[in-house]
């Protein structure tokens, strides 16, 4: 990522960012010079959770269930062993669950406590995901976060909160749209949005994607 | 620490949830700087993700409310360095490092990194068997400790169902303390929202907690 966005000199922004930028470059210094901690392994984390690790990982597996219904058993049951051995999908660590949406339930994933979000398949949560609104609220009003994403479901519709106290990590298998069947994995893949594996959204609809 | 402000679920005041179409994973290159040090100082084994957690709960309720995500993260990582005498206060104040480093069990290294990127194993082995099995009523317990815990306070002193037995797990309320994994059963226990808000909330609506045993009676 280029370094456009600090401007330690440029009253236009905050003091916070000058501040910090100046902060956190001093303390890399000293960990560098300490021998605790390598530059180019810093070069690396950041690369991969700016380039390589984000929502694309769970669309695949998303898609996969979409289309083949002995994974979906399988994801349903134990989505860190279906991950890992469906072969052209990275490699997850333990604890991974999976949760199907359906026309009666509608599940959302929150940590009210921190943070807990499953970065190997999504990448790295938005500041929403950890803002304070967004903790606070999901677990006591689901329907009211919902509408400030522009999601009403019916009243009937069960909603079900996760709150994600352990190491336990969850992704939400949205429900096929309409319109999608008989889609290849790929196309069908770019249906699925970050949100909707989140609970906060829906999959697109066939007609709000390019036709691949 | 247990009931500081870290602990949201259930408060009011806080506004609407504001999504930000395309956002970038960093909005400033430091945020990634204190991302990648953050990890590269977890695998060095000086101390555990609930420390980790607990290093972000401990800080004064202001600053946690007046700090964005990372400036959280990077005042728990410079607070715990401080705290551990990894580093001093007059090198954090020259910016530079002023006498050699402590040695480190371990260090991250760039051949490393690609492993760090798979979440590690949280299960640990047991001979104890579990007290609950899914359909038990449980209770959670009313604990209130001035150390690290993961039982939410909105779902303390309420009756529940267990959903699924997750394995027995690290226990975050001993681990973060540095007194050992001592593994737990973990448990999903769901509730009704009317269990949890009263009366007035969505009959529609459940919420569920991942539970270790320790939270837990019967009910």
């Amino acid at each position: 990522m280029p370094d456009d966005h600090a401007h330690p000199n440029d009253p236009m922004h905050g003091s916070e960012l000058s501040e910090m930028d100046i902060r956190v470059r001093a303390l890399e210094t000293i960990l560098v010079d300490k021998g605790y901690v390598d530059p180019a392994a810093l070069d690396r984390l950041v690369e991969a959770f700016e380039t390589r690790i984000g929502p694309h990982l769970g669309a695949r597996i998303v898609a996969r269930a979409w289309a083949d219904p002995e994974f979906k058993r399988r994801l349903l049951a134990d989505a860190t062993e279906a991950v890992n051995s469906a072969g052209h999908m990275s490699p997850v660590g333990s604890h991974l669950i999976a949760v199907e949406n359906t026309p009666a339930t509608h599940n959302l994933i929150v940590c009210t406590l921190c943070s807990c979000y499953p970065w190997e398949v999504l990448g790295l949560p938005p500041v929403w995901y950890k803002s304070a609104a967004y903790r606070s609220r999901a677990v006591i009003d689901p329907r009211g976060v919902l509408a400030d994403f522009g999601l009403t479901l019916p009243s009937e519709t069960q909603i079900r909160v996760w709150d994600s106290t352990a190491e336990t990590r969850f992704l939400v298998l949205p429900i096929c749209p309409a319109g999608a069947e008989g889609w290849s994995e790929e196309r069908l893949a770019a249906l699925v949005t970050r949100d909707s594996m989140i609970g906060t959204g829906l999959a697109d609809a066939p007609h709000e994607t390019v036709p691949a | 620490m247990t009931n500081s402000i870290h602990d949201m679920g259930g408060m009011h005041g806080f506004g609407h949830v504001e999504p930000e179409p395309g956002e970038p994973p960093f909005h400033q290159r430091w945020e990634g700087r204190v991302l990648a040090m953050q990890r590269a100082m977890g695998f060095t084994r000086l101390w555990t993700i609930d420390a980790g957690r607990a290093a972000l709960e401990a800080l004064p309720p202001l600053d946690y409310l007046g700090s964005s995500y990372y400036r959280r993260w990077f005042l728990g990582l410079e607070n715990r360095l401080l705290q551990r005498g990894l580093v001093a206060a007059d090198e954090i104040a020259a910016g530079r490092s002023l006498r050699p480093g402590a040695a480190l069990p371990r260090t991250l290294s760039e051949a490393d990194v690609e492993k760090t990127l798979t979440r590690g194993d949280f299960a640990r082995p047991t001979n104890t068997p579990a007290c609950f099995e899914p359909g038990d009523r449980v209770r959670t317990r009313n604990l209130n400790p001035a150390t690290h815990t993961r039982l939410p306070r909105y779902a303390r002193g309420k009756t529940g169902t267990v959903e699924a037995v997750r394995g027995v797990h690290v226990f975050p309320d001993t681990a973060a303390l540095g007194a050992g994994d001592q593994p737990q059963w973990l448990y999903a226990v769901v509730f009704p929202a009317r269990e949890l808000w009263g009366e007035a909330a969505d009959p529609a609506i459940t919420i569920s907690i991942e539970a270790f045993e320790p939270y837990l009676d019967p009910a």
